[in-house]
């Protein structure tokens, strides 16, 4: 949606309808005022009427941040298509704001462009607070004077007629607004509204039906803004959830039956929607009095042979780190899905930072060989938290999953997972345990093992995590420790073997090669393609295992004069601080994959608490490949 | 790998166990420690209650006496240091046919694991929770503990350690849900066995704080009671622990105490001028969590496909 240097009110030059490809809308207001049920509602219903969609939550830190406050700015971005959507793109094309402050929280962000139509609440004109008339005054100005197209709309006088506080209310209406904007099918969204309303009773969906209605009417009067985006032609049936659902979901088809947590942001929602639907299949939620004995609890399920799972983020993952080790070390199977956020420390407890490669990776005293993966889509949150219970009860050991708070909380539709009983973890074996099988009976290539479970007849060992023979006699010899950590490193490179090499995005070889991991898939592929269409040799890889690491990687990066890796965490500033490349502090991956394949691999990252916009990454992209050229082009000259 | 075989259900001849099925590795703690006797009561509880060996879990931290389970040759657990009652909760949330029998010290329970403590207590899980207090750290050689009482000279504490103790059994009384509090001294085997006998009929976590010496650093700390026997006060109710009277026929000390008296067993555990022994508190009635954590276990995968392929039909779209 790139139209609009007109007015788009009725008084103005009217604009028909018109077809879009993609259009990308926000909904910003004070926190507590729905924008983001609202946009989830929205989304929904553009994914029910066939289209791409994805969603990215704006949430502040606090539950009720003052009021008008730049910091305060919640709602929710929504790109939709017709076609699939992978990310949250630039720029903002429309944006309902139910107060300039809060759009300066998203200026902040570089999230609106020259052109942006924005429909602001006038109320605040005739504010009966001087201050406040003020600044909404300057703020409209200055917003004009940015390039952003301002409509003044009396959205929360419109909303008195059907409520008398349109601060409960008025995301509906506004629901009704983009519903009438963007041609959406209102059976659909009342349908919705019905589902969000149904354990508030029949009196309070009338109101709500009537908000939306009135949005739809109001948009009409005061707009003529009116867009179709049509579906994507897709056959598959599909299915829309956020990442957490996901996740959720995925738990669920893993046939697990422990969910061992304590509350932790932006993990918890996938034990919140657990919470609700878990005990249907038999499962139960256990929140601990800590994040140390959430991890304990579980792992002790698991001991007893039953399949168990803790979803935490980053700080919730440093106190755990230690059961890690036991898991480590005794071959106890978990799966641990990392929702990370910003950090260290408290950090960013709303906002994305894929900061915790590194602790998922190393985090451990001692030798702590683990599985570790990343989710690349919402899709994957599912399926990789089913994969994980799989190799953790194969590789007797912990598996952390890595999602972030982009996956989380983001919203897409994918195809619905055809469910199988291979996915979920077998009833309880009680069989007699077989006679002279050590508890570790490690295959000298492999070091698989069969692990007993309590109520084996003849199985019973002592776990523990002190160094151990085979047989889990604690074992002080320098023998038994080398034999041990050996036997657990080798599981990883029994994974290994069976991987395949990732896939390249675009030609095999080439200029430059992109490495990412986690939630940059879509934004690097996107920015990828846009250079690959004006002629650029440029492709990417994405990982989903970083440990053990998907083989062949060497052997693609060899096949490019440069191999970078995007990513979303704190790196220093190119060449380092004055220049000391020796001493400068490298992105996560970029370190790793260093480390691994004594490839010169370069890095750009950064940590902005949200997520990349392709158009970022095509820019810095193209300054690498500029640069490629140029010194190809001098190395030439030399010859 | 992992299927399910159903012939051990068909097993008909029954079968008896003697001590030496629950004994494991020879026990290496110190000669005088009273972990050794704990254990010989333990494993006789296992075999008078013909406790199926493969279905008992013995679970620890980490101290001298978190070596337990390797001298049980029943399943065990021997963990992290103050994290055995998380592992222990976690194996009884699904399985609750297990018996499990928990080893923790003052250190690993009431100091680095005292979180887990406080809520293990509420969650009232059925298993037999015993505390090994000798009032000091003995495997990391001499550090002073949260029950050491003042004076005590330690490694870190040179010139004698300064805070009052913690009482570990006031403490646990004055936690919302307690449902069983039982106290003995090592130095009596026959009482060590009649406290720790009815704490296993107990349903729900019984918690037994076991006043211990360490040969090693604190083979004084209860000198005087040893010496003096009328320092030890013996409870007694037809509800609380019945030693064989041949072993506690020494103490004359002895007081009815109902169990059931909340206020009174609080009273009881906080005396300092004599080590009250038998129990203070039991209220079978508590409820325990894995009476809602364990709902569920017998649903089959098949109906939770079912279920879940209903549930995924709220995203479709």
């Amino acid at each position: 949606m790139s139209s609009g240097q007109t007015a788009g009110t009725k008084d103005g030059q009217a604009i028909g309808p018109k077809v879009l490809g993609e259009c990308i809308v926000e909904i910003v207001s004070d926190s507590g005022e729905g924008a983001q049920k609202a946009g989830q509602s929205f989304a929904t219903v553009c994914a029910k009427m066939g289209n791409g969609v994805w969603t990215v939550e704006i949430i502040p830190a606090e539950i009720k941040p003052p009021a008008r406050s730049r910091a305060g700015a919640s709602g929710i971005r929504i790109r939709f298509g017709s076609r699939p959507m992978t990310n949250m793109g630039d720029y903002a094309d429309l944006v309902v704001a139910f107060n300039e402050q809060v759009l300066y929280g998203r200026l902040l962000n570089d999230a609106y462009r020259e052109g942006t139509v924005i429909l602001l609440e006038n109320k605040w004109a005739s504010d009966p607070d001087e201050q406040i008339r003020d600044m909404y005054n300057s703020a409209v100005e200055d917003f004009r004077a940015r390039g952003l197209i301002v409509h003044e709309l009396p959205m929360h006088e419109a909303c008195l007629e059907f409520v008398n506080d349109p601060k409960l209310g008025k995301n509906m209406f506004v629901l009704g607004m983009l519903s009438g904007i963007f041609d959406r099918d209102p059976s659909i969204t009342r349908r919705e509204i019905a589902a969000i309303f149904k354990k508030k009773g029949e009196a309070v969906i009338e109101t709500n039906n009537k908000l939306f209605q009135g949005g739809i009417d109001f948009a009409r009067k005061h707009l003529t803004y009116h867009f179709s985006v049509p579906p994507m032609s897709s056959k598959q049936e599909l299915i829309v959830t956020n990442g957490n659902d996901a996740v959720g979901l995925g738990v669920m088809a893993a046939g697990m039956e422990l969910v061992s947590m304590y509350p932790i942001t932006p993990a918890t929602s996938a034990t919140h929607y657990l919470a609700g639907v878990f005990h249907k299949m038999g499962g139960f939620i256990h929140q601990a009095e800590d994040e140390i004995a959430a991890i304990g609890f579980a792992i002790g399920a698991s001991y007893a042979g039953k399949t168990a799972c803790t979803i935490t983020s980053g700080p919730g993952l440093a106190l755990k780190t230690e059961f890690i080790g036991l898991a480590v070390m005794a071959e106890v199977p978990l799966v641990i899905v990392d929702v990370q956020r910003g950090g260290p420390a408290t950090g960013l407890p709303t906002k994305i930072e894929q900061g915790d490669l590194m602790a998922a990776l190393y985090a451990s005293p001692g030798d702590s060989p683990k599985i570790v993966m990343a989710a690349a889509t919402i899709e994957e949150c599912f399926h990789m938290v089913v994969t994980a219970r799989q190799l953790a009860e194969m590789f007797r050991g912990p598996v952390i999953v890595l999602t972030d708070a982009n996956l989380a909380t983001g919203q897409t539709c994918y195809p619905r997972p055809k469910l199988s009983e291979d996915w979920m973890a077998p009833p309880l074996d009680q069989s007699p345990w077989p006679e002279g099988v050590a508890p570790y009976d490690w295959d000298p290539q492999t070091g698989l093992s069969r692990r007993p479970i309590p109520g084996q007849r003849g199985g019973q060992y002592v776990l523990t995590g002190l160094a151990h023979t085979k047989h889990s006699h604690v074992a002080y010899d320098p023998r038994s420790n080398q034999v041990g950590c050996e036997m657990r490193s080798r599981k990883i490179a029994a994974l290994r073997s069976t991987l395949k090499p990732p896939k390249v995005h675009g030609d095999e070889e080439g200029d430059l090669l992109v490495v990412g991991w986690g939630s940059m898939l879509g934004a690097i592929e996107e920015a990828v393609d846009r250079l690959r269409a004006e002629g650029h040799r440029v492709s990417n890889v994405h990982l989903r295992f970083l440990s053990p690491l998907e083989p062949g990687l060497k052997e693609i990066f060899e096949r490019f004069t440069r191999v970078m890796t995007v990513e979303l965490n704190y790196s220093d500033p190119s060449g380092g601080f004055d220049g000391d490349w020796e001493g400068a502090r490298r992105s996560h991956l970029c370190q790793h994959l260093r480390a691994q394949t004594l490839v010169d691999i370069d890095h750009w990252s950064v940590t902005p608490g949200q997520p990349l916009r392709p158009g970022q990454i095509y820019d810095v992209l193209k300054g690498r490949l500029e640069a490629i050229r140029s010194a190809e082009g001098s190395a030439v000259g030399a010859r | 790998m992992f299927g399910l075989k159903t012939d051990w259900s068909l097993e008909t001849l029954p079968r008896y166990f003697t001590l030496e099925d629950y004994e494991g590795g020879t026990a290496r703690w110190c000669p005088g420690c009273g972990d050794h006797g704990v254990l010989s009561a333990v494993q006789k509880i296992c075999r008078d209650e013909q406790l199926v060996p493969e279905k008992t879990v013995c679970v620890s931290g980490i101290g001298c006496s978190s070596r337990f389970p390797h001298y049980m040759k029943t399943y065990g657990f021997h963990g992290l240091h103050g994290r055995a009652l998380p592992v222990a909760c976690g194996i009884k949330a699904r399985r609750p046919d297990l018996t499990i029998w928990v080893a923790t010290g003052d250190g690993d329970c009431c100091s680095i694991g005292a979180a887990h403590w406080v809520h293990a207590i509420r969650y009232n899980m059925d298993m037999v929770v015993m505390l090994f207090d000798n009032n000091v750290y003995g495997l990391t050689k001499n550090q002073t503990s949260p029950t050491s009482r003042p004076g005590l000279k330690t490694n870190t504490h040179p010139r004698g350690a300064v805070l009052p103790p913690l009482n570990p059994s006031e403490t646990t009384l004055g936690i919302a849900n307690v449902s069983f509090v039982a106290q003995t001294v090592d130095w009596n085997p026959v009482h060590v066995y009649a406290t720790l006998r009815r704490a296993y009929h107990h349903k729900g976590l019984s918690f037994v704080r076991i006043f211990q010496r360490c040969p090693q650093y604190t083979p004084r700390v209860f000198e005087d009671a040893q010496r003096d026997p009328s320092l030890i006060m013996l409870l007694e109710h037809e509800d609380g622990v019945r030693a064989d009277e041949a072993g506690t026929k020494i103490y004359k000390n002895r007081v009815a105490h109902d169990p059931r008296d909340l206020n009174k067993a609080r009273e009881l555990a906080a005396r300092e001028d004599v080590l009250p022994i038998g129990l203070l508190y039991c209220d079978p009635t508590r409820p325990r969590y894995e009476e809602f954590s364990s709902v569920g276990v017998d649903v089959t995968i098949e109906e939770k496909m079912q279920a879940l392929d209903k549930e995924i039909d709220r995203f479709a779209i």
